[in-house]
C-alpha cells in the first residue's frame, strides 16, 4: 500500500517530540521547556499495512522565517509537502497556539490539529468543543496525551483514516484570509502592515476561541504557588545553589561514588586477578598479558568505573529537565548573564554542558541573537561533560579522600565561573555587537515522565559505555602500543617509548605547573581525541609494569598500583594544577567538530581550540604558583 | 504609563506596543493592544519580570517590557 508522510509542528513545548517517539520509538531529547528540538528528525513505522514516515520538526511560534527554527519548519513544509501535517497544540494555552496554525493555513498548508495534553486541560477546567472548533477552521481535529499508550494509538487510527483532499478551510478562515490579502494589497508601510496583521490574526484566534474554548471554575494554580517560592526575589538564588548543590551530593556522595568504589574494587580486584590467572593458563605471551591488563582493562576499565556516577548525574539532570524549573533557573539567573553580556536563556543550553558539550552547543541555536548564541557556543565547552568528570572524581578521591565531593563541586563552579568570564570578555572584544534579549516562555510545572527520565539515562549511561567499548578501548590499545614500543621495537623501560617521547615534548609546557611528567603531558594530548582518554592513559601509564613483571604480584590491584604511581607524581598542589587544566583546556575533537559546523567556519574551532589551551594554562600556573605562594 | 514600570500583582490592558527589534515577537506571542496582563513577580534585583498573558506565563526584560504602552484596570 501507499507510504504517508506525516510532519509534527506545533509552537514549543507542546509535546511534539513525545508524540514522535511514541509513534516511532525513536529517542529523541524531551524536556519541559521551550526550544528542546532544533533540528528535524524523520521516524519510521509501519500501521495496517502503511509504511509511515513521522518527522519531529523544532517547535516554533511562528513562522516568519527569522530564526534558523522557523526557516526549517517552513522550508520543510513548503518543500517536503507532507502528506500530513500534525499541528500539536496545548489545549490549555489555545490563543497562543492557534497563531501559528493561522499563520499556516494562511499559507494554504492543510492541517491536522491535535489537541494535546488533555490532562492538563480537564485538570484546569478547560474544554475544547472539538466540532465547533473543526467547523471554524474547516480542519480535522483530534484530542490526545501524548504520555498516553491508548492516545497513540488513536493518532495512528486518525493519521491512516484522514483524507486531508477532503478538508478546504471554513468560510471563516477564507474570509480572513481575504482580509489579509486585503491589507497586503493596501499601501501600509512594511512595520505598519506586520503589526495590523498580526492584530488580525488575533481578532481571528479570539473570536475563534471564544466561540469553542469554555473553562469551567478556575482552579488554583499550582505552578503559581511554587513560583512564589522558586522563582521569587532573593530566596530564588539561593534555593538554586542548594539545588545544584544537592545533585552533587546525590551523585557524589550518596549514590554514586559508593557505587563506582565497589565496581572500582571489582575491576581492579576479583577481574584483574581471574584474567591475569587465567591467561596465565593459557600460557598467553607476555606482550600480550600485557595488553589485556595493562591496556584493556587499565584503561578502559579506569573508565567503566565511573559508570555509576555517570548513570545518577544523567539521572537527576533528565529529571530537572522534565519539571520546568530549568526556565525558572533561565529567569533567575537572566540578571547575572546580563551583566555579562549573555541572556538567562543561554542556562538551558548551557546546562546541558554538563552531559556533552555537543548537544549544549547545537542548542545554542534557540538563542535570538547571533552574539548570544556564538558566545554561548565557545564558553559551553568550560563546563564540565560527562567524560571529564571520571578526571576529577579519580584526582579528588585520591588527593583529597575526606573532601572528594566538595572539590569536584568547586572544579564544577570553576568551569561555571570560567564560563562568565569568558563570555564577558568575549563581549568587550570580539563581539560588540549590543542587543541581547530575554522573552522566554515559563511552561507549567509538570511531574516528570519517568519513562522518559528513565529511557535518556539509559540512553546517554549506553553512549558513555558505548564510547568505552569502542573509542576508548581503540585508544588504550594504541596508547599500550606507544607506550610500551619503540623504533627498537617492545621495550620493557616505558620511559623510553614513543608515547614518552611524545609526552615529554608536551610537559615542557607545564614546567612551572608542577605537572612536567611525560605521563600528563600524554594525557593531555590523548585528552583532545577524548576527555575519558586522561583517565584511561593514567590508569595505563601507572597501572603498568609492576603487573607484567610479577604476574604472581597481581593480587595488589591495578587500582592501588596506579593509586601509588600517580600519588608519586603529583603532589597535592599539582594534582589540583592538573585538574584545573583539565577542566578548562582544549575541547574534544567531537566538540571542536560541532563548533566548526555550527559556526560553519574552521577559523572560530581553532579560536576556540587555542583559546581554551591558552586559558588553562594560564590559570592552571596562578593556581599552582598561587598554592606554593601560600605554602601549600 | 508602560509595562516597565509594573509591579507584582498589577493588571494591565495594552494600549500599543512602540517600535522595538523585539516588536513583532511580542506581538506574535499574543501582546497586542486590547490584551490583559498580569504582573506576576520579579526576578532578583527586580528583572526580568513574569506575565501571565492569554493563559500562559511569560518572561521578559523591564527594559523591553518598555516599548508596551499599557492601562491599569481592575
Ligand atoms: N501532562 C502532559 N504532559 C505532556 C503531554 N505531552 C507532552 N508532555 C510534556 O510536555 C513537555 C514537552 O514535551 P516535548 O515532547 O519535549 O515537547 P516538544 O513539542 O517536542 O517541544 P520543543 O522540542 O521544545 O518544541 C514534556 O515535559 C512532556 O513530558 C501530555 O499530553 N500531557
Ligand atoms: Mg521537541
Amino acid at each position: 500500500m501507499s507510504s504517508l508522510a506525516v510532519a509534527l509542528t506545533g509552537n514549543p513545548n507542546t509535546g511534539k517530540s513525545t508524540i514522535f517517539n511514541e509513534l516511532t520509538g525513536a529517542r529523541q531529547k524531551i524536556g519541559n521547556w521551550p526550544g528542546v528540538t532544533v533540528d528535524k528528525k524523520i521516524g519510521y513505522l509501519s500501521h495496517q499495512g502503511r509504511n509511515i514516515s513521522v518527522v519531529d520538526l523544532p517547535g516554533t511560534y511562528s513562522v516568519n522565517a527569522r530564526s534558523p527554527e522557523e526557516k526549517i519548519v517552513i522550508d520543510y513544509l513548503l518543500n517536503e509537502k507532507p502528506d500530513l501535517v500534525v499541528d500539536v497544540l496545548d489545549s490549555s494555552n489555545l490563543e497562543r497556539n492557534l497563531y501559528l496554525t493561522i499563520q499556516l493555513l494562511e499559507q494554504g498548508i492543510p492541517l491536522l490539529l491535535d489537541l494535546n495534553m488533555q490532562d492538563e486541560a480537564k485538570r484546569h477546567g478547560i474544554r475544547v468543543d472539538t466540532e465547533k472548533l473543526g467547523a471554524a477552521l474547516g480542519m480535522p481535529v483530534v484530542e490526545t496525551t501524548a504520555r498516553s499508550r491508548s492516545s497513540i494509538k488513536t493518532l495512528l487510527d486518525v493519521f491512516t483514516s484522514t483524507m486531508m483532499e477532503k478538508y478546504q478551510p471554513s468560510e471563516k478562515v477564507r474570509a480572513h484570509i481575504a482580509r489579509v490579502e486585503g491589507l497586503r494589497a493596501g499601501n501600509l508601510a512594511a512595520d505598519a502592515l506586520e503589526e495590523k496583521i498580526i492584530e488580525e490574526r488575533y481578532a481571528f484566534i479570539d473570536s475563534v476561541v471564544s466561540e469553542c474554548v469554555s473553562v469551567a471554575g478556575a482552579s488554583s494554580d499550582l505552578t503559581e504557588k511554587i513560583d512564589a517560592v522558586l522563582a521569587n526575589g532573593w530566596t530564588a538564588l539561593p534555593l538554586f545553589l542548594v539545588m545544584l548543590y544537592a545533585v552533587f551530593q546525590i551523585t557524589f556522595e550518596w549514590i554514586g561514588q559508593p557505587m563506582a568504589d565497589a565496581l572500582d574494587d571489582f575491576i581492579g580486584g576479583p577481574l584483574t586477578e581471574s584474567v591475569t590467572a587465567t591467561l596465565e593458563s593459557w600460557e598467553v605471551a607476555d606482550w600480550m598479558q600485557s595488553l589485556i591488563v595493562d591496556g584493556v582493562i587499565g584503561g578502559v576499565g579506569g573508565v567503566l568505573t565511573f559508570v555509576p556516577l555517570i548513570f545518577v548525574l544523567f539521572f537527576c539532570l533528565s529529571f530537572l529537565d522534565g519539571t520546568g524549573y530549568m526556565a525558572r533557573v533561565a529567569f533567575i539567573t537572566d540578571p547575572i548573564m546580563r551583566r555579562v553580556g549573555l541572556t538567562g536563556k543561554g542556562i538551558m543550553p548551557l546546562m546541558m554542558g554538563f552531559g556533552c558539550a555537543v548537544p549544549a552547543i547545537m542548542g545554542a541555536r534557540t538563542l535570538d541573537s547571533e552574539k548570544d548564541r556564538m558566545t554561548s557556543i565557545l564558553v559551553t565547552p568550560f563546563l564540565t561533560c560527562g567524560a571529564k568528570l571520571p578526571i576529577m572524581a579519580l584526582f579528588a578521591a585520591m588527593f583529597f579522600p575526606d573532601n572528594a565531593a566538595n572539590v569536584v563541586f568547586a572544579m564544577y563552579i570553576l568551569g561555571v565561573i570560567m564560563a562568565i568570564i569568558a563570555a564577558k570578555l568575549l563581549g568587550g572584544t570580539v563581539f560588540q555587537e549590543k542587543g541581547s534579549t530575554f522573552l522566554l516562555e515559563l511552561p507549567p510545572y509538570r511531574i516528570p515522565d519517568m519513562k522518559t527520565v528513565l529511557l535518556e539515562t539509559w540512553d546517554k549511561g549506553k553512549g558513555y559505555l558505548i564510547k568505552a567499548g569502542t573509542i576508548i578501548f581503540a585508544m588504550s590499545v594504541l596508547i599500550w602500543f606507544l607506550g610500551n614500543f619503540n623504533f627498537n621495537g617492545m621495550t620493557e623501560e616505558m620511559n623510553e617509548s614513543f608515547l614518552a617521547a611524545l609526552g615529554t615534548g608536551m610537559s615542557k609546557l607545564f614546567i612551572f605547573h608542577g605537572f612536567d611528567t611525560w605521563e600528563a603531558g600524554a594525557a593531555v594530548i590523548t585528552g583532545i581525541l577524548a576527555k575519558e582518554s586522561v583517565v584511561s592513559t593514567m590508569g595505563i601509564l601507572y597501572g603498568v609494569g609492576e603487573i607484567s613483571a610479577e604476574a604472581e604480584d597481581a593480587v595488589e590491584t591495578a587500582a592501588t598500583l596506579m593509586q601509588s604511581g600517580m600519588a608519586t607524581a603529583f603532589t597535592t598542589m599539582s594534582a589540583v594544577a592538573f585538574m584545573v587544566f583539565s577542566q578548562l583546556y582544549t575541547p574534544c575533537v567531537t566538540a571542536l567538530g560541532t563548533i566548526k559546523k555550527e559556526t560553519g567556519s574552521w577559523k572560530w574551532m581553532g579560536f576556540s581550540a587555542a583559546y581554551m589551551f591558552a586559558i588553562a594554562w594560564v590559570v592552571s600556573l596562578l593556581v599552582y604558583q598561587g598554592g606554593r605562594l601560600m605554602g601549600f | 504609563m508602560t509595562l516597565r514600570e509594573g509591579t507584582s500583582g498589577q493588571r494591565f490592558i495594552i494600549r500599543s506596543v512602540a517600535e522595538s527589534p523585539l516588536k513583532n515577537r511580542l506581538m506574535t506571542m499574543g501582546l497586542v493592544p486590547g490584551t490583559t496582563v498580569t504582573v506576576l513577580r520579579s526576578a532578583p534585583l527586580g528583572d526580568p519580570m513574569a506575565l501571565r498573558v492569554r493563559s500562559y506565563h511569560l518572561a521578559l526584560r523591564r527594559d523591553d517590557a518598555a516599548s508596551i504602552e499599557v492601562e491599569a484596570t481592575a
